[in-house]
């Protein structure tokens, strides 16, 4: 899946010579906890919901003076060096990027164009797609030696089956010289899956049929 | 001896019709066999059956797509081929395609909205379609042996035709999601499942966290309860939250989906439930209709794939609730030897499991503990009780 997939394309932006008072208002109206600063549509900043209210006077003190937010502007405290991401970048590189840089979002630029966003919340929601949980699905984990053709022996059994998978993932076994692999399948019964599996001499585990009562 | 008479029982032969394969888990036998279960304790009168309808496209159009409807249809010719829909969720394992299938499932849906129509009017103060309480049902898609959301359909009736309030209950094992996804954003439907929570079991949704969205955030409730919960735990819940959130809700009518698979014998889930729960469940059902909406009460049946050992006590003890009878503590032996040679199990003699029927769960004080975290998390995020 690529950044161009998942970003939001219509972007709200700020200008350089917005106050941080309107900036405010817009995050606030927008309900938006990152606006990137645009101009002539070439992205020169990034400011936070939380950069402003940590410009804005205490809302505890009365006395507050709030001219200071209509007397700065927004370029005078926004973020020059933006990291940014490219509408052909993989999904999985822009979780990367936000993970490793403790940030909340990643502006998409294209030919020095701000052309989108990508934020945690849209890393989450592909994530959550990609392990198939917004499908109605059974979930299985099977335990297999680590070696090639794993994957499409156990696929096969559900080729046989006509069960549709909404969700393959692997992952290192808990044992060496083993892998799970995790399926979610578009079945309410998954017992025949479950059978043909053990028949074929791999372990299903973390599953409850597949247990002593109580055990999971 | 039928009880007030003033309960009706929705059903017709052709139910059975709704039939996927000969070994598909999802049989029709079940319904005769509890049919004949309730008329051996001859506990229905003749002028209690109410003869179901077919549902009209238009009504179930309220809820279903016309487009997956037409598919439906095209689907349920003699020569159709199961490849041409898979995008609707038919042909699959799950829901394989039949000859008749509109007719049978629009029937189905029929029925309860014939119940529906019956307690609303007030001409029945409850009413029961076992054939019901097709909750998987999504509006554009086949899912978990369900093709028409018999469920949805009704309460769409209801909110359009009486502009009523409905509270929907749902206690089979399964996570009620097609009801809930087709009401999610409505405010007068409240939506409650208690289900096996969905780490292993499908549809794997039923998260805590589902609480409806926009105008309707705070309607949807889930209660996830762990694998191989057994009766105490799971009555706990469900009268720890479905009391409150129901009184506070203050419905026009209250619409109980009755699936039996939570039992400790169901083929297909992993709870670990007796057939106590399925006395206990309408109790608090009827109960709460008494006291919030005139008695105002819609049973539909749902899941249960031990078909002979718990499908027909489970029901049996609904339909003697809703209406009123008392119940023997046996099961009467002229039914057990009518349908014991058909049976691959020793079918069991009493309604109520005797205790010790089943060993304990290993794990059951830290199964309960989790299951009280769940309860007390559903509490204190439902906007609904503050
Ligand atoms: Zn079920």
């Amino acid at each position: 899946m690529l950044v161009e997939q998942i970003m939001t394309r219509d972007v709200v932006t700020l200008a350089p010579d917005n106050t941080l008072q309107e900036a405010l208002d817009i995050s606030r109206r927008h309900r938006l906890r990152h606006l990137p600063v645009v101009k002539d549509g070439f992205l020169v900043g990034l400011i936070s919901d939380r950069d402003l209210r940590a410009a804005a006077p205490s809302s505890l003190d009365q006395a507050g003076d709030n001219s200071i937010l209509c007397d700065v502007r927004v370029e005078q405290l926004m973020v020059n060096e933006v990291i940014t991401a490219h509408p052909l970048d993989f999904a999985e590189d822009a979780a990367s990027q936000i993970y490793k840089h403790f940030i909340g979002c990643l502006p998409v630029v294209s030919q020095n164009k701000l052309v989108g966003i990508v934020t945690e919340r849209d890393v989450l929601r592909t994530l959550v797609e990609m392990m198939g949980v917004n499908a109605p699905t059974s979930r299985i984990e099977v335990e297999v030696p680590d070696k090639s053709g794993m994957l499409a022996q156990i696929s096969d059994l559900l080729r046989a089956r006509r069960i549709n998978t909404s969700a393959v993932m692997v992952f290192p076994g808990g044992k060496e010289g083993y892998k799970t692999i995790v399926f979610r399948i578009r079945t309410m019964d998954p017992r025949g899956f479950i059978q043909d599996i053990e028949a074929a001499g791999y372990r299903v585990k973390m599953h409850p049929c597949a247990v002593t009562d109580g055990e999971v | 001896m039928a009880g007030n008479g003033n309960s009706a029982f929705v059903y017709s032969d052709a139910f059975t019709r709704y039939k996927f394969t000969e070994d598909h888990p999802f049989n029709p036998k079940r319904l005769e066999m509890t049919l004949d279960l309730i008329r051996t304790l001859d506990l229905l009168d003749p002028g209690q059956i109410v003869t179901p309808r077919p549902a009209t496209f238009e009504e179930l159009a309220r809820v279903h797509d016309p487009r997956y409807l037409e598919a439906v249809i095209a689907a349920s010719a003699a020569d159709a081929d199961p490849d041409d829909f898979a995008r609707w969720g038919l042909g699959t394992e799950d829901t394989p395609i039949f000859t008749g299938m509109h007719d049978a499932t629009s029937l189905i849906a029929g029925g309860t909205l014939v119940a529906a129509e019956l307690v609303m009017s007030g001409a029945a103060r409850h009413a029961l379609n076992m054939a019901g309480g097709l909750h998987h049902a999504r509006r554009a898609e086949a899912s978990g042996f369900c093709v028409y959301n018999d469920i949805a359909v009704a309460i769409a009736y209801l909110r359009e035709t009486y502009g009523a309030r409905v509270a929907y209950i749902d206690t089979d094992a399964h996570h009620g999601d097609g009801v809930q996804w087709i009401f999610y954003e409505d405010p007068d439907v409240l939506t409650l499942s208690l289900h096996e929570t969905g780490k292993y079991l499908y549809p794997g949704t039923g998260e805590i966290v589902e609480r409806g969205e926009g105008r309707g955030y705070g309607y949807s409730l889930n209660v996830p309860l762990e694998a191989f919960t057994e009766d105490d735990s799971w009555m706990n819940a469900m009268r720890s939250v479905v009391i409150p959130t129901l009184q506070k809700f203050a419905p026009d009518i209250i619409i109980h989906q009755n699936g039996c698979d939570a039992h400790h014998y169901d083929p297909l889930t992993h709870l670990s439930a007796t057939t106590r729960i399925y006395r206990e469940m309408p109790q608090v059902t009827r109960m709460l209709a008494e006291e919030l909406c005139d008695g105002r009460l819609v049973a539909v049946g749902g899941g249960g794939y031990d078909i002979w050992r718990v499908v027909p006590r489970a029901w049996t003890m609904l339909w003697a609730e809703l209406n009123g009878d008392p119940l023997p503590e046996r099961v009467p032996d002229a039914w057990l030897s009518r349908w014991q040679s058909e049976s691959p199990d020793p079918l069991p003699a009493h309604f109520i499991d005797p205790p010790g029927s089943f060993e304990p769960i290993p794990r059951r004080a830290i199964i309960e503990e989790k299951n009280e975290i769940t309860v007390r998390r559903v509490l204190n995020g439902t906007p609904l009780l503050f």
